[in-house]
């Protein structure tokens, strides 16, 4: 297939145009992915999590730049959010990062969330699997900067990077109550800051109160983003992880668990959209639904009749 | 066998060059949002070589161009040159900003498929781009 | 004071109004409606349909007005304001390099303009040379090419400094570019005590607005607080700081905004001057401000008072200055670029004059009008002769300057006029809850004002709630044409080529040496008193190092800024 060839040669252009048709669902993009998949699964997957305002863009354009001093090449997919009004968005991750854009290996992909929630766009996956298929050796994935329910990332990375900063007062709060469990390393940014260490140390305490998940011990790491101050430990941090991670052969475990997930989420899309295809095809979903409405029928029901005439 | 389709128009909206007045490229990427379209915004000081390389990466339906300096006679040639050399000419790209009229022509003629110049509306903008995109 | 008979007679007129409502206004309304629901100002401001006694609650003449020349200057910094003497007509100019803006400067002063004012290029602005790869296509575009001494002395070349004062809008490099000129001055003999001008050197309004800035807040701020301190000791007839709201403004500003960040970026260089061991007395006298003139007369006019009468109050009642003049808000003016179109051109002048009309209604100091074709380009020599004679007739035929404060007393100015002020102190509170002006920028909260406002302003403008004659009302078919001034594209060639011969040419060791004492001094940590920048800034300008030279040594020891991103 010719976009696959091109991609699978580094065409930056035919990888992000299957980007595009991924995000759209559109049909070709299926064909695409299935010959790219055989490809796929050498990149080592960071997320990159934490507050609005943290730093998450500028620590991600640091962390790219001390990767590529160690010569990995880099795809960053950065997520934000779509308005829930108009359906648009303005991503505005790329400013922070826009020193790589003349990178031939770098692939900086801006992603809006057009309504999915946990803190990913619907389509990040696929994409991170065609920088993968493209020969990006490590992915960054910015996730959108809201609160407590960005969890997703988790599913998708190999390392979850979880990004505070001192000073915004209910912080730590904010990552006690979601986000502690899926980091694998903590970074308090604008360590330059008035209260730094509190919020280092704060952090410190609730991760030694953490029940013990494998064997694997979280640090906090401080930086300073903006000044590229902390980075290189930073990164160190993450291959330490990746090192466990390798050594215990958990990586095949997470990928493992991704897969299915993926598996998952795909069987069940896939599903539910050849079922409404077929019965909205003759008329009786409609009629099903307004019997439902009517409370003449079940939804239970329902549904147990659907799948019973389809065979499952 | 479809899922979703979910067709949104992506434009990138950059400052090229050293110009810092960026309230039109502002007010017209919370315009382009609020028309339902995702705009990548670059923000200020890029060089032709970064918007186009953005574009791409970006595979954007269209860019818009923003220059108050009167230095767009060489940088929106430029962006245009640099799409053609990467094969990536069916982008749209329209400018804007303190343009005298008689560069008008010749920015149209080296490419730049509109230009809009103070006083022109936003909701001009968002038809244009919403008119001349090509489909992919 | 307000007494029991004012209190009362408000009472009555409240009452009066009433009436007056019933018996008069409904039946007119019920026969014309009115044209709008509500009226509101160019700032997006309501605005009432009749303004009375009764909107100046609390008001005293003597405490809140009082007289001109005199504490709190509501009504003007001078007893006789233009009966004596008329603002300065200052145009602002430059292209090019340094030898067409020196003809330029020599025409306007023969067209009888009073003072210059020196438009550089982009490059200049942000601290490049001509020769570096982001000033492609860009220099001498929109304003004059400087590299070095070399092209200050071009450019000032046959013009007696020791009697024109000169203003140069320049912030990032400000302090290289007066090193410069102090540099020519030096060499046409005047003596430091009769230099005067103003460097325009207010970095903050560039995190906020004209986004000009190169390095980080603070290390930006000390440079500027060094020019304050160097013009303290030495150059007694310099303005150091014009303060300026009209990049605010251009931002998208409401006039309240533009008040109420630049009193407030205002009050930071107070401090900082201060912290760096200055009396208040001893530096406040030079500062200066910078405001724009909209197209909404009264609320222009109405903010210029405020403005007075705050930074009045501030100055006296929160920094302890003793000498009036510390409390005096000397300003200059501008007319307001961003409300030019580029359709029918034409109708910018009639803008021009009214906007201009505040500013002297207001009571500037000095006053810039915008050309017609501004929208579009640089001004023509025509188009600009325009607008200094749309000053000249302001001054001469309309009889506003005959009298001091001509709209005082009006109860909407009045209303308008503590509006502003009051709503200012509000953002005052707001900007001290985020931890003071600095942090309030990396915060990103007057941008995020701005923008907002910018915004809403442009939905106005399509909802056609607001008429912007030419553009979406009483539109043309046929497009006017205007000449437009072209700048010459080979300009930047010959720049550059200047540019590499006085680098084959000047001392280069000396260069050398005095760009690394430059350095030693800026990566200081204890600057006050001991190793001020600017006498080595001047040892730089003076061996030529060039103006970007110097800015990559502070690039070097400060590194650069990334704003906080705001949309």
């Amino acid at each position: 297939m010719e976009l696959t060839r091109k991609i699978l040669e580094g065409d930056v252009r035919a990888a992000a145009r299957l980007m595009t048709m991924i995000e759209n669902g559109a049909s070709e993009a299926r064909a695409a992915l299935k010959s790219l998949y055989a490809h796929t699964g050498s990149g080592y997957i960071i997320g990159i999590t934490g507050p609005p305002g943290s730093g998450k863009s500028t620590l991600t354009d640091h962390l790219t730049d001390e990767l590529r001093k160690r010569r990995k090449t880099v795809g960053i997919v950065a997520v934000d959010p779509t308005s829930p009004f108009s359906g648009g968005a303005i991503l505005a991750d790329r400013i922070r990062m826009q020193r790589h854009s003349l990178d031939a290996d770098v692939f900086i992909r801006s992603m809006a969330t057009r309504g999915h929630l946990g803190g990913l766009a619907r389509a990040t996956n696929d994409v991170v699997d065609v920088m993968d298929a493209a020969g990006k050796e490590v992915i960054l994935i910015e996730t959108v900067g809201v609160g407590q329910d960005e969890v997703e990332v988790v599913g998708t990375a190999h390392t979850c990077v979880v990004v505070s900063v001192p000073g915004l007062g209910d912080e730590v709060q904010a990552i006690k109550a979601g986000v502690l469990e899926i980091g694998d390393v903590f970074v308090v940014n604008k360590a330059d800051r008035e209260g730094a260490n509190r919020t280092a140390t704060e952090l410190e305490m609730m991760l030694h109160m953490a029940p013990d998940t494998g064997g694997w011990l979280p640090k906090v790491y401080k930086t300073v983003a903006t000044k590229g101050e902390g980075i290189a430990k930073l990164v160190d941090a993450i291959f330490a992880h990746k090192a466990f991670l390798d050594e215990r052969d958990l990586r095949k475990k997470k990928g493992r668990e991704r897969s299915e997930r993926a598996f998952m989420a795909l069987l069940q899309e896939t599903l539910r959209a050849r079922t409404v295809e077929r019965f909205k095809r003759n008329g009786s979903m409609k009629e099903m639904i307004e019997r439902v409405a009517d409370r003449e029928l079940d939804p239970y029901t329902a549904v147990e009749e659907i799948l019973d005439k389809i065979g499952l | 066998m479809t899922t979703q389709v979910q067709q949104k128009i992506r434009v990138l909206i950059a400052k090229p060059g050293l110009d810092g007045h960026d309230r039109g490229a502002k007010v017209i990427a919370r315009a382009f949002r609020d028309a339902g379209m995702e705009v990548i915004y670059t923000g200020l000081r890029q060089t032709p070589e970064m918007i186009a390389s953005a574009a791409i990466q970006e595979d954007v339906d269209a860019i818009g161009l923003s220059c108050l300096s009167g230095a767009h006679m060489y940088l929106f040639p430029k962006v245009i040159e640099l799409l053609r050399e990467r094969g990536a000419d069916d982008i749209v790209v329209f400018g804007g900003g303190t343009i005298p009229d008689e560069d008008i022509p010749k920015l149209k003629a080296a490419g730049i498929a509109q230009v809009f110049t103070p006083g022109a509306t936003t909701g001009e903008a968002i038809e244009f781009v919403k008119s001349n995109i090509r489909s992919k | 004071m307000i007494d029991m008979h004012e209190k009362r007679e408000i009472e009555r007129i409240e009452k009066e109004k009433e009436q007056w409502e019933a018996e008069t206004l409904k039946p007119a309304l019920k026969s014309a409606p009115e044209r709008a629901e509500r009226f509101t100002s160019v700032s997006m401001a309501p605005v009432e349909r009749l303004y009375t006694p009764a909107d100046l609650p609390n008001w005293d003449f003597l405490k809140d007005l009082g007289f001109p020349g005199e504490y709190p200057y509501t009504r003007g910094l001078h007893p006789t304001m233009y009966r004596a003497k008329l603002w300065t007509m200052r145009m602002f100019a430059g292209y090019g390099t340094a030898v067409e803006t020196n003809r330029r400067f020599k025409y306007l002063l023969e067209q009888g303009q009073m003072g210059l004012s020196t438009a550089f290029d982009l490059p200049t602005l942000m601290g490049y040379d001509s020769d570096h790869p982001f000033s492609a296509g860009e220099v001498g575009k929109c304003g004059v090419a400087i590299d070095s001494l070399a092209d200050m002395e071009i450019l000032f070349d046959g013009i007696p400094l020791g009697e024109v004062t000169t203003s140069m809008t320049i912030t990032s490099p400000a302090a290289v570019l007066w090193a410069m000129y102090v540099a020519v001055c030096e060499k046409q003999g005047v003596p430091y005590h009769r230099i005067g001008g103003t460097i325009q050197n207010d970095i903050l309004k560039e995190y906020i607005a004209q986004k000009e800035y190169i390095y980080p807040i603070e290390p930006s701020v000390r440079l500027v607080t060094d020019t304050v301190v160097f013009g303290a000791h030495h150059l007694p007839r310099w303005n150091t700081i014009s303060i300026s709201g009209y990049h605010i403004r251009e931002a998208g500003a409401t006039a309240l905004q533009e008040l109420a960040f630049t009193l407030a970026d205002g009050m930071v260089y107070v401090e900082e001057a201060i912290k760096a061991g200055l009396d208040v007395d001893a530096f406040a006298p030079r500062l200066s401000f910078f405001f724009d003139c909209h197209n909404d007369l009264f609320e222009e006019v109405a903010k210029f008072r405020a403005a007075r009468r705050l930074w009045a109050r501030i100055m006296r009642e929160r920094f302890g200055a003793k000498d009036p003049r510390s409390w005096l808000l000397r300003t200059h003016a501008q007319t307001a670029g961003v409300a030019l179109t580029a359709q029918q051109p034409y109708n910018n002048i009639a803008r021009v004059a009214i906007q201009a009309l505040a500013g002297v209604l207001g009571g500037t100091q000095s006053l810039h009008t915008n050309a017609m074709d501004e929208a579009m380009a640089l001004p023509t020599e025509e188009a600009a002769t325009i607008a200094l004679r749309t000053q000249q007739i302001i001054a001469h035929e309309s009889g506003v300057t005959n009298t001091v404060d001509p709209l005082a007393g009006s109860y909407y100015v009045e209303a308008l006029t503590n509006q502003m002020e009051e709503g200012a102190w509000e953002y005052f509170r707001r900007i001290e809850e985020l931890g003071g002006m600095i942090r309030a920028i990396e915060k990103g909260f007057p941008q995020r004002e701005i923008a907002d406002a910018a915004y809403a302003y442009q939905q106005a403008v399509e909802r056609e709630e607001k008429i912007i004659v030419g553009v979406n009302r009483f539109k043309e078919e046929d497009a006017q044409q205007i000449p437009l001034l072209s700048i010459d594209r080979a300009a930047e060639q010959r720049q550059i080529e200047r540019l590499r011969e006085l680098r084959r040419s000047r001392d280069k060791d000396l260069v050398m040496r005095s760009l690394d004492a430059l350095r030693q001094a800026a990566a200081g940590k204890d600057p006050w008193g001991r190793d001020l920048l600017m006498p080595k800034i001047l040892d730089a300008v003076r061996a030529y190092a060039t103006q970007g030279e110097i800015m990559d040594v502070f690039r070097e020891v400060w590194g650069e800024y990334t704003e906080p991103i705001i949309i």
